[in-house]
């Protein structure tokens, strides 16, 4: 840890905590001078004398403190190491806390999926680089399942790319295709990454908010219910807008776009012939009486989207990180050049059980042993469940038509924050105070948008409901004593 | 589309000899003695604890730490601090990457900015040029060198040096960093303490991170000593030193690297992996913390796989290395890692290939020795900058962390080759 010490001398001062100073309970002083800086021994007594240090002990004159401003970050990260997991997640450590926070089951992977991999393990070539660009049996398997997706044949070396998660994905598309000078713009709320990864990539962020439509009453909220404005949407793209990034069903809000609002979307993009990435990783996560529909199978689609999915939220197998993104030739082999120079290939193991999974689920697609159905079936049963324990203590969640997240408005509680501050939104405060006073985590849902839209997200809050019943009876137990 | 597509950033880094050598040796029927990797098993325990993982509950098959699985830093900290004698924070000092490939990758996007200049000592693996160009970055080269032997005598990795001058005259205000590896890919090169001491007195001089890849850092032969850069004086706090599971426990498939170094400069690498993966799969860093935490109890001791590997390798380094002396192909003896090259200008052949007329001379050469002899390598000069790559079209590189069947078959195909040909 490092904090710098304002001071009269114009000399940049840090105190240093490292951890052999920590045992020691004491910081060291490090005073970094540049090459043309002149600091006398009289000069460092006074400083040294005003911290209240007994001596100059061990100072060096070499011309480079560890925090010397050549290590510092790229302009690139600035202002990217912040992150609403960093703050959020240390919390999943703490096991008396209820978390619905973070997005990953607690329930099992399907036990063919574990096979899998343990026979892959057991294959000595399986433990060795395979093809950069994606495992071979894995791409064909990918290549078989969307190919009856879409309806049409894709080629699996040349119109799909593996990636470490769909977030790798994501990664890929923005560092081939984004850069200075481009807008890209983001539907909120968004999964929060999508904004630093554009600014990594030197682009413009452009938001525009769903909104819950104006004839809506507040009771029985469906994620549907949140749509865009076609107008507003139109008045975003301008000759800058190098790409949409979409995602459906969404995070957080669990809104499916319908195909007329993708059509809305496809015009636009067509119109001023912009990219459009479709974040689909929740594809199979659709409840009864909805559709999954790809934006890329909308007329003159195919050439200019990116679909990305996931095998972790696909097999509930979070910790594999494994992806895809699928797209024509003349895209993905742009996204295929930054994984060539990024990190080269994804695991043999995994994508070795991965290819398994979907050739055992491809020979069952459309009956309900085949797992991308058998789950949503399961959360559906949770997605209501939650809905039920929420709408008992008086709050109306959206009731999201697909993936695994709830979010609630949080004002029929009226908790009063008012002693936390006003630094913060109200979600932010309310989670907080929420996990240290109830032991219940969730996650605040001005997370997943700009600071514009801040006052429209505040009083929500995003739960994930793939957990065991044991976890959703302990949540129900909180909610229920709230007021005692 | 009517607009570029493709961002400026990935410009003149599309073609790949990983892409285009792998292709060609999976479409002819070949001995492998090509890509970097073992084509024997990993060892038995480490097998054994990726599957007790993946049978290891819920949590195996979920995210984990963003930074490093818990088990893993931690028992990477207290291995390391062990090896170079200082205690090693494991949540401030330590990021785990998809492989040291990834590692690499987050530190130079972490500290490379446009304009910056980073120097890269050739021969280089190959993917420094294009990951520092990549970050927008100017690329600075300096050749070891073959200090010329008398007597012709078979050189050794330890006869390449670099000239201390030319290294010095290297370094300006614009240089951000200098990237070493040792033991080198793919000469094999070994650095002595007195050669790392001359880079660390440059990097402190002209305040220079040093990124030191040490993913070979198990393998050295004949008495050679690896030693850790960042463990001289005045380095820890400069230094980014890159390590991998993979290479460790012959696993390569893994993906499970590892980046290690100041908390302050670790930080901005976090920085740009929680941007561009977030996380690495769970089960595989379980797994190599099992076999991190049996060879931390084992280090120095014969069951050691670090110790034991190298002894395996040194049989096959020297089968090689005599092979390729008794067909008139001079290896260059390594000291370390997975890799021996060899000059093959004394080998004159008729490349009748017009396929692979405007390449260098190794390139067409390694074409011609997989489709006409069915025998894969590397063109060397593919580890050589654009700048310098004319001038060492000479060698191409075999890897001999095979089997010995494997080995075997390579020195019958070289064997009868060189019974029918005249040989200079």
């Amino acid at each position: 840890m490092i904090r710098a010490i304002r001071n009269t001398w114009n000399v940049p001062l840090y105190w240093v905590w490292s951890s052999a100073t920590r045992a020691r309970r004491a910081p060291t002083l490090y005073i970094a001078l540049g090459p043309d800086m002149n600091i006398t021994r009289r000069t460092l007594s006074s400083v040294c004398r005003l911290i209240n240090i007994n001596c100059i002990r061990n100072i060096s004159y070499s011309q480079c403190a560890m925090t010397s401003s050549r290590h510092t970050n790229s302009k690139r990260i600035e202002g990217l190491d912040k992150n609403v997991w960093v703050a959020f997640t240390s919390v999943a450590a703490d096991p008396t806390i209820v978390n619905l926070g973070q997005g990953y089951p607690d329930i099992p992977p399907p036990a063919y999926v574990k096979e899998a991999l343990a026979n892959a393990a057991a294959v000595d070539k399986l433990n060795q680089y395979t093809r950069g660009f994606g495992h071979p049996s894995l791409v064909k398997a990918l290549s078989q399942v969307y190919g009856k997706v879409y309806g049409h044949q894709i080629d699996p070396f040349k119109e799909i790319l593996v990636t470490v998660g769909g977030y790798g994905s994501l990664f890929s598309t923005m560092q081939a295709l984004v850069e200075v000078g481009d807008e890209v713009i983001i539907i909120e709320p968004f999964f929060d990454c999508y904004v630093p990864m554009v600014r990594m990539a030197g682009a413009t962020p452009v938001l525009i908010p769903l909104r819950l439509r104006s004839n809506k009453e507040t009771s029985s909220v469906s994620s549907a219910d949140w749509v865009l404005d076609p107008e507003e949407l139109a008045s975003k793209f301008t000759s800058k807008t190098k790409a949409i990034i979409i995602n459906t069903p969404n995070n957080p809000i669990g809104k499916i776009f319908t195909k007329s609002e993708l059509q809305t979307i496809s015009d636009l993009c067509i119109k001023h012939d912009t990219l459009c990435i479709s974040d689909e990783v929740y594809e199979w996560l659709i409840y009864k009486g909805h559709q999954h529909i790809k934006i890329a199978t909308l007329p003159g689609m195919w050439d200019r989207t990116i679909t990305i999915s996931s095998a972790g939220k696909t097999f509930s197998v979070t910790g594999w990180k494994l992806g895809w993104s699928i797209g024509p030739e003349h895209l993905i082999k742009h996204l295929q050049t930054v994984m060539q120079n990024t990190l080269y290939t994804c695991p043999t193991p995994l994508q070795e059980a991965v290819a398994q999974g979907l050739l055992r689920d491809y020979e069952l697609m459309g009956r309900p042993e085949c797992y991308f159905s058998s789950l949503a079936v399961e959360l559906e049963g949770k997605r209501d469940r939650m809905a039920a324990i929420l709408q008992d203590v008086g709050m109306s969640p959206i009731i999201p038509e697909g993936g695994y997240f709830m979010c609630v408005d949080v004002t029929p509680l009226s908790q009063d924050l008012s002693h936390m501050g006003d630094d913060e939104p109200y979600d932010y405060k309310f989670v907080k105070w929420m996990i240290k006073e109830k032991k219940l985590a969730a996650i605040p849902v001005t997370a997943f948008c700009g600071d514009a839209s801040k006052k429209q997200f505040e009083k929500y809050i995003r739960l994930c409901f793939i957990k065991q019943d044991s976890t959703l009876d302990a949540a129900e137990a909180i909610l229920k004593n709230w007021n005692k | 589309m009517a607009r570029q597509l493709h961002a400026r950033r990935i410009e003149g880094i599309d073609k790949n000899i990983w892409v285009d050598f792998t292709q060609l040796a999976a479409d002819y029927k070949v001995v492998n003695l090509g890509q970097g990797f073992p084509d024997f098993s990993p060892p038995s325990y480490i097998q054994e604890a990726l599957c007790k993982a993946v049978n290891g509950g819920c949590s195996m098959h979920q995210y984990t730490h963003a930074f490093g699985h818990p088990p893993l830093v931690s028992i990477l900290a207290k291995f390391f601090g062990r090896v170079v004698g200082h205690e090693i924070d494991a949540f401030e000092d330590i990021l785990v990457t998809v492989g040291a490939y990834q590692a690499l990758f987050c530190t130079f996007q972490a500290l490379v900015d446009e304009e910056d200049e980073v120097i890269i000592i050739e021969p280089f693996f190959d993917c420094y040029q294009p990951m520092v160009k990549m970050a927008g970055g100017k690329g600075v080269y300096v050749p070891l060198r073959p200090v010329s032997m008398e007597g012709g005598k078979a050189l050794t990795s330890a006869d390449w040096v670099l000239s201390s001058e030319e290294l010095a005259s290297k370094f300006n205000p614009r240089t951000k960093a200098i990237v070493i590896n040792t033991p080198n890919n793919p000469l094999g090169k070994v650095y002595k303490r007195e050669e790392l001491q001359v880079i660390a007195d440059l990097c402190i001089k002209h305040d220079v991170v040093c990124i030191s890849d040490e993913v070979y850092e198990w393998l050295t032969y004949d008495g050679a000593k690896h030693v850790k850069i960042a463990s001289l004086p005045g380095m820890w706090e400069r230094t980014v030193t890159i390590g991998s599971g993979g290479k460790s426990f012959s696993a390569t498939g893994w993906k499970v690297g590892w980046a290690i170094g100041a908390g302050p400069i670790v930080k901005h690498l976090k920085t740009v992996h929680q941007n561009s993966v977030y996380h690495c799969a769970t089960a595989a860093q379980e797994a190599v913390a099992q076999g991190f935490q049996r060879e931390y109890e084992l280090f120095g001791t014969p069951e050691s796989y670090f110790l034991q590997l190298p002894e395996m390798l040194n049989q096959k380094r020297k089968k090689l290395a005599t092979c390729l002396e008794s067909v008139g192909l001079q290896p260059i003896l390594p000291e370390g890692g997975y890799f021996m090259i060899s000059d093959i200008s004394s080998f004159k052949v008729d490349l009748n290939d017009p396929s692979t007329q405007d390449e260098p001379y190794d390139y067409r050469f390694v074409k011609w020795l997989i489709k006409e002899k069915g025998l894969a390598t590397i063109p060397v000069s593919a580890f050589y900058s654009p700048e310098h790559r004319k001038d060492f079209q000479n060698y191409i590189r075999f890897c001999f962390v095979k089997e010995d069947s494997t080995l075997n078959a390579a020195e019958d195909i070289l064997r009868k080759w060189n019974q029918g040909k005249d040989v200079h």
